[in-house]
């Protein structure tokens, strides 16, 4: 599914990511852990095509093609999905209105029609009763005074919606209560499916006891530092990072 | 679901350019350029008025003429040559047609492509429509329906032939000659330009609309809009204007006046996307408008606008509240792109006990422009209770763009309660990335968060007009960002 080889990435001449290699099939949950500012929300953003990031050396192939050409936009349309670690506000745009642009655009890309409008309440409606979110909230402005773990709902929901090959989440256990944290984590399951895969990134092994990964890999300083399965991040959590220095 | 989200705008797109920017070629009778009294006579005779409409356009004339053109908007441009201007430019067709059949063909295929074809409004949307082409009002429809009602929907030309007593009773009563530069060059030359008036207690059942178009080159556009409501009732009045491309600026100087009487309600939209001008701030329109509306005891004026075009827009559209418990409403986009400069706003002047006013402004800048909100609350002695809240939120695209926001509040009674918010944003790479994340496109991006800063503007449009008006904002903005 993915394939990052030895890439290397920088922003305002700082090198951020210094060689990262990581295989991922699919039908696999990958858990990505790190001290802060060791380049977890980089990995992904670069994985996601921001374009602020310069890749210096190395690659990104998804299914066989290498995303080095590609806008941000073609990459969603591709089936990347990055669940932000600090999702933005636009105010005025519903969630509704917001995810059903998204939805089309996708849609249009890949030379379908428009999703009609019946349809898209059918699905919408399904999503938010999986992720229980309430309607009312559908109607909002998208992130716009939501408290913390609203917002990660929200960026579940919108995966759900999309149903994306490749799932990056970036901390979206953090802010989520443990009611929420349960909702969710149950959320992303119900979406695993053999032909797709999952990267979880967080600081806490409890969100791992919901979402089983298959692998562990710590990032430390730009590079991943150790693999294993997921008794590392047990390990993790008794040890902390200093032995990995 | 809001349905007013812009899915089908983005394929109907297919240039960037100036979407509007044709010429039609019809003959036109056009009057030689310069203006003087012989002028301001000849104006008047050509459309048969009667010596009191004369004698008013000289008096308007003799004014302007010792005028000077106002200097205090935040707009740099070069003046108007006043004498380098052609007065009166009409399509030679003389006579008010019955039936489309009648009409040029090519004038029709012209409202083809302004996306107005008569035939489908008439059968689709029940909108009447009165479209000035130039400066004769061309064809007109819907009379009937409309005449049944009592109501008066006619080109003013027309209206100073068939009811002279209405227009002389409230022509110049709201905004006098003698109000500002471009007021005063308006009543003496005026050419065409919506009348309307509905009855006693008459809710006008369908939107009026008024399409306004500049087609000669090196020719100047003075309407003049009269819209009465008497007393208990209501109409909803839609204004939409186009302009060809040229490498000139065209001169546009309107005057639209409202009567709202006792307990009477009009809402005045407009669309405006006169020609803005090209990439490097060649051509354009001058948009020099004087709009006011004049509020009786509990009636209401709500102006809704969305201004996309334009090289230099000046225009405030404003309600005299003089009766006791009238409303006065001003909601409005503002757009500028490019070298577009705009100082647009309102002023609220409450005379009358318990008047309220609310204003929503929304400015956009990108690209070099420039945008300024300029609005004045007048609170005089007598408006007890007197209340207003203004809202000035600016969004800006680039650094290169300024927007700036320059309220006046004069309060001279103590009850009276002015509240005023002001915000300035920009739209983030965070937010274009987020968007592009979620498979949206730069472009469609920007249009969304347009659309949403919008908002509270775009749901006061009627139906019809806030899928135009999306689709303009999506035009107007489309490049703006690298
Ligand atoms: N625009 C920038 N300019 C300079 N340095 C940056 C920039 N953006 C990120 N960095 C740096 O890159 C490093 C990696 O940041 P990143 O956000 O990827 O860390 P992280 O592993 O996600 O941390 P956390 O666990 O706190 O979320 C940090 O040291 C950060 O300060
Ligand atoms: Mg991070």
């Amino acid at each position: 599914m993915l394939e990052v080889k030895n890439l290397h990435a920088s922003i305002n001449n700082k090198e951020i990511l210094k060689g990262i290699n990581l295989e991922i099939k699919a039908g696999e949950v990958h858990a990505i852990m790190g001290p802060n500012g060791s380049g977890k929300s980089t990995l992904s953003a670069v994985i996601a095509g921001k374009e602020d990031y310069e890749v210096t050396a190395g690659s990104i192939i998804l299914n066989g093609e290498d995303l080095e050409d590609l806008a941000p936009e073609e990459r969603a349309h591709k089936g990347v999905f990055l669940s932000f670690q600090y999702p933005v506000e636009i105010p005025g745009v519903t969630v509704t209105n917001f995810i059903k642009t998204a939805i089309n655009e996708s849609r249009k890309a890949k030379g379908l029609e428009e999703l009609p409008a019946k349809d898209m309440l059918k699905l919408i409606r399904e999503k938010a009763d999986l992720l229980e979110i309430d309607r009312k909230f559908l109607s909002r402005s998208l992130n716009e005074g939501f408290s913390g773990g609203e917002k990660k709902r929200n960026e579940i929901f919108q995966m759900a919606m999309l149903e994306p090959k490749l799932a990056i989440l970036d901390e979206t256990d953090s802010g989520l209560d443990i009611d929420a944290l349960k909702v969710v984590a149950n959320g992303v399951n119900k979406l695993k499916s053999k032909d797709n895969a999952v990267i979880v990134i967080t600081h806490y092994q409890r969100l791992l006891d919901y979402i089983v990964p298959d692998f562990v890999h710590v990032l430390y300083n730009g590079k991943i530092v150790k693999s294993g399965g997921k008794e590392l991040a047990l390990e993790l959590e008794a040890k902390g990072y200093d032995w990995l220095k | 679901m809001n349905k007013f989200t812009e899915d089908d705008l983005k394929k109907e797109l297919e240039t960037k350019e100036y979407e509007y920017g044709f010429y039609t070629d019809i003959e036109a009778d056009k009057f030689p350029v310069g203006l003087n009294e012989e002028v301001v006579i000849a104006i008047s005779k050509k459309k048969n008025e009667p010596e009191w409409m004369t004698l008013w356009r000289l008096e308007a004339f003799k004014v302007w003429k010792e005028m000077k053109e106002p200097e205090w908007a935040n707009v740099r441009y070069e003046k108007p040559k006043f004498q380098d201007i052609s007065y009166y430019s009409a399509p030679v067709q003389k006579k008010q047609l019955d039936s489309l059949d009648q009409v040029d063909p090519e004038l029709l295929k012209t409202f083809a492509k302004l996306g107005i074809s008569i035939d489908e409004q008439k059968r689709l949307s029940n909108v009447a429509v009165d479209i000035v082409i130039d400066s004769v009002s061309v064809a007109t429809t819907f009379k009937k329906t409309l005449n049944e009602k009592g109501i008066i929907f006619m080109p003013i030309s027309e209206a100073i032939q068939e009811h002279p007593e209405l227009v002389k009773k409230y022509l110049g009563t709201v905004v006098p000659t003698t109000d500002n530069f471009y007021a005063a060059l308006n009543s003496a030359v005026f050419s065409d330009g919506s009348f309307c008036y509905i009855p006693k207690g008459v809710t006008c059942p369908m939107e009026l609309s008024t399409y306004f178009r500049i087609n000669e080159g090196g020719t100047g556009q003075f309407e003049r809009t009269l819209v009465i409501a008497d007393e208990g009732s209501f109409v909803s009045y839609l204004e939409g204007c186009t302009a060809p491309a040229r490498d000139e600026n065209q001169l546009h100087a309107a005057v639209v006046e409202l009567i709202a009487l006792d307990d009477a309600e009009i809402k005045y939209s407009t669309v405006q996307n006169w020609f803005p001008g090209d990439k490097e701030g060649k051509g354009g329109v001058y948009n020099f408008v004087t709009k006011r509306g004049l509020c009786e005891k509990n009636a209401k004026i709500s102006w809704t606008q969305v201004e996309t075009g334009s090289a230099v827009t000046w225009k405030y559209p404003s309600c005299i509240l003089k009766g006791d418990n009238s409303v006065g409403e001003f909601y409005s986009i503002a757009v500028t792109n490019n070298f577009q400069q705009a100082d647009t706003g309102t002023k609220m002047i409450h005379l009358g006990k318990n008047t309220k006013s609310t204003i929503i402004s929304k400015g956009i800048s990108a690209g070099h422009s420039q945008n300024s909100y300029r609005g004045l609350v007048q609170i005089g002695t007598r408006a007890k209770n007197a209340r207003n809240f203004s809202q000035c939120d600016s969004l800006l695209m680039g650094d290169l763009c300024g927007a700036h926001t320059f309220p006046y509040i004069e309060v001279k009674n103590k009850s009276a309660q002015v509240e005023h918010e002001a915000t300035t944003s920009k739209i983030g790479e965070d937010q274009l990335f987020y968007c592009n994340q979620r498979g949206i496109n730069t472009e469609k991006a920007i249009a969304l968060i347009v659309n949403g800063f919008s908002k509270e503007v775009l749901n006061k449009l009627p139906m019809e007009f806030a899928v135009e008006a999306q689709k303009l904002l999506e035009i107007s903005l489309e490049g703006s960002v690298g």
